[in-house]
């Protein structure tokens, strides 16, 4: 997998953990969502843990956890498929204050809409990686600069430099 | 910076009363054509499948068909200038055949473009400012309005800057724009319904509260499609400064909710109809309680902004009525036909609406040539500000055209062949481009609807039968809205062989029903017969003033179904 962020190829802080796989005692790690609620109670208060969610998740599954995640993954089964656009909303407007991923097939074309919706970064199988390399990333970063939506992250709102215009 | 007013000076007969881009709005549009160059490069260099390129060149308007791309232009809410016209001429020339398809969407295809060429035609509109963004794919579609929006005397505001204010606030959006399917949205602001609200995915509808504050009337969950539904009130009225936040929250519950296993089953009228218009009011209602509304709460100065672009054109002070119009129709039997069909009452004293149709007897319907299109445009500025409308009945409206001036007008437009006098008359045929076209398409549709308006070439007849809708579709995804056709026309493929079922009573207006199957299929050289059987027997039943549709609701469609049956009996060809 590739771990895209800021429109570069980074490492990933964050470890994977099969769901065979035992808690380790230390290191940043994902966890299923079955697993969440073991994993918070046998690591306790730390901001080391992280779940991938399905983009089916009811936001409310997650409420109590939000404050103690420092990751929450949401796969997209399809990159056509938009429902994660709308779950990092809502988790979001839940107050989550860590690190949002989407992973999946997602291509370098929907970056701003992911960043868009709240996502910090983006997790891509490599193949998809080797086609779409970190240049066609970047430059999607920079492909819109501007919107037409208020309240979403990330590009500049058309409608306040639009205001910003009439006041001065 | 100063705030600057990019209205074009109002000059008479100059284009002055559509949206102009400001320098956001340009900038987006030029963006976007960048970006979709850039996707082209990379779809021909391999770093994008043809699966991952599909979505990116749905919403930049490009779609596949039977024998080439179809590159779809978005007008928004049906309104255009000379200038547009023009240009969308210019294009059909360069880089098309010569000619157009306007579509029941307010929208303009071109038949043939190469793909390598369309990121070159998608600047050509920018410098006109207009695009083909999100006008196919899953996302917000053309918002479209009432063709007769800002001069209808039936009007309690013009839907126009609330479509323009939907169009930015649903382009590219970051949440919405992989949807589970397409998606819709239509505003009248009129007594009556022109825009065929009930039947889009969400239909808005302008209303006017006891207290005199204008809001909406929001109508969710209708389309046509293979399963026709007619929309439901999600909710009676939305105060203007809540209307982006009620959208949203709609659209956050289908994007979630929507049926994603079944591409048939994905569209939001199968999921108010699979879970009720009240468990959808109630999730919507939830929604819309748990956002943050405050992004939405300056949004009315942005709304007074656009609304100001839309401001009526100087009208000159004219008697209600013309005594040269009057002399002109006595003395021109064709011209007073015309008049009398494709004339319509103008909220302005001395003004009228006038439609060109795009239906000439044995024509293609909606089909414009370059030609043609600069005549419009000619036309357009000679006479009426230099402002088009493009109607979902596939027609063009001049909207402000001077009584006075509407015999010039005729002239003009029949040496052009654009003065067909069948406005909403039988022959006034919506048709989908069918089996000539599509890949989607199970029969043709465009020599259907040739065929029938050949049968029906004697315009007096036309006239003595009234208006009436007929509407073909190839296939039962119904681009050519068959199932709120008076008469509707579906082609089908039965064993190799086209098939064509006939529907009746289908309504597209706020009466909205869909229509009833009247019996088995027949040919595509049936198909005039059973119309014209279908036609003698309304004619013999009608009564005093009785519209087609009206004197099937009376009777009832099994005396419809009656004749057939007894036809068929009787050994006749149908």
């Amino acid at each position: 997998m590739a771990l895209i962020s800021d429109g570069r190829f980074i490492d990933d802080g964050w470890r994977r953990l099969a769901d065979e796989e035992a808690l380790p005692k230390e290191g940043k790690i994902i966890v299923s969502l079955p697993r969440l609620e073991h994993a918070l109670e046998t690591l306790g208060q730390q901001s080391t843990l992280g779940v991938i969610v399905p983009n089916t998740t009811e936001p409310s599954a997650l409420a109590q956890a939000l404050p103690r995640l420092g990751l929450i993954s949401i796969s997209f089964p399809s990159f056509a498929d938009g429902r994660g656009f709308s779950l990092a909303r809502l988790l979001r407007r839940a107050g989550f204050m860590g690190e949002l991923r989407a992973s999946g097939r997602l291509v370098a074309d929907q970056y701003a809409h992911a960043i868009g919706c709240g996502f910090d970064a983006i997790e891509i199988p490599d193949d998809l990686a080797d086609r779409q390399d970190e240049e066609q990333w970047r430059a999607a970063l920079n492909a819109a600069s501007i919107s037409y939506q208020r309240g979403y992250a990330g590009r500049g709102s058309i409608l306040e430099a639009r205001r910003g215009t009439v006041r001065s | 910076m100063t705030a600057v007013d990019l209205r074009a000076p109002q000059r008479r007969n100059a284009p002055t009363i559509s949206y102009r881009y400001d320098e956001y709005d340009a900038a987006f549009v030029r963006e976007r054509v960048a970006e979709f160059r850039d996707q082209v490069r990379r779809r021909l260099s391999g770093a994008l499948t043809e699966e991952e390129f599909r979505p990116f060149r749905l919403m930049n308007g490009l779609y596949l068909q039977l024998h080439a791309y179809m590159l779809r232009v978005a007008i928004p809410y049906g309104t255009l200038t000379a200038r547009q016209m023009r240009r969308l001429a210019d294009i059909a020339d360069r880089w098309d055949k010569g000619y157009g398809h306007f579509t029941t969407r307010q929208n303009l295809q071109y038949n043939w473009p190469k793909l390598v060429d369309t990121p070159d035609i998608l600047e050509a509109l920018a410098d006109v400012e207009m695009h083909a963004i999100q006008t196919s794919g899953n996302c917000i579609r053309n918002v479209t309005a009432d063709h007769f929006a800002g001069v209808a005397p039936d009007e309690i505001e013009d839907p126009r800057p609330t479509a323009e204010f939907l169009r930015q606030w649903s382009s590219l959006h970051p949440e919405f724009s992989f949807l589970p399917r397409k998606f819709k949205i239509a505003v009248t602001g009129a007594a009556h319904d022109r825009a065929a609200i009930m039947v889009h995915d969400i239909g808005l509808r302008i209303v006017k509260s006891d207290s005199g504050d204008i809001g909406y009337q929001v109508v969710v969950g209708g389309g046509l499609g293979r399963s026709p539904f007619i929309g439901k009130v999600v909710r009676d009225f939305v105060p203007r400064e809540d209307l982006l936040a009620f959208l949203e929250a709609i659209m956050r519950v289908y994007n979630r909710f929507g049926r994603r296993d079944n591409k048939y089953k994905a569209r939001v009228k199968i999921l108010v109809h699979e879970k009720g218009i009240d468990e959808i009011r109630a999730a919507v209602d939830a929604e819309f309680a748990a956002m943050d509304r405050s992004v939405f709460s300056h949004d009315p100065a942005e709304f007074e902004r656009i609304a100001g672009f839309f401001a009526p054109p100087p009208y000159d002070a004219l008697p209600a009525t013309s005594a040269s119009l009057r002399a002109a129709k006595l003395d021109t039997p064709a011209f007073a036909n015309f008049v009398d069909v494709n004339v319509g009452a103008h909220k302005i004293p001395g003004y009228a609406i006038v439609t060109v149709s795009l239906k000439p007897i044995g024509g293609v319907p909606g089909d414009a040539t370059s030609e043609q299109m600069r005549v419009l445009a000619d036309a357009s500025e000679r006479f009426g500000f230099g402002e088009l409308r493009v109607s979902h009945e596939q027609n063009i409206i001049l909207p402000h055209v001077k009584q006075d001036d509407l015999f010039a007008l005729w002239r003009m437009l029949d040496a052009a062949g654009l003065a067909t006098a069948n406005a909403g008359l039988v022959s006034d045929i919506i048709s989908c481009p069918g089996l000539d076209y599509c890949s989607l398409a199970t029969a043709r549709s465009i020599p259907i609807a040739q065929a029938i308006s050949k049968r029906f070439s004697d315009m007096s007849r036309q006239r003595r039968i009234g208006k009436l809708g007929v509407k073909i579709s190839g296939c039962i995804n119904a681009c050519g809205h068959h199932h709120v056709g008076a008469i509707g026309i579906l082609g089908l493929e039965k064993k190799g062989q086209e098939s064509y079922q006939i529907t009746l009573g289908g309504d597209p207006t706020f009466s909205a029903s869909i229509g009833e199957i009247l019996g088995p299929g027949v040919t595509a050289d049936q198909v005039p017969d059973v119309i014209e059987h279908l036609v003698d027997f309304y004619l013999a039943e009608r009564e005093e003033g009785e519209a087609f549709i009206d004197t099937w609701r009376r009777l009832g469609h099994a005396r419809f179904k009656d004749l057939w049956r007894r036809e068929g009996e009787d050994g006749a060809d149908i």
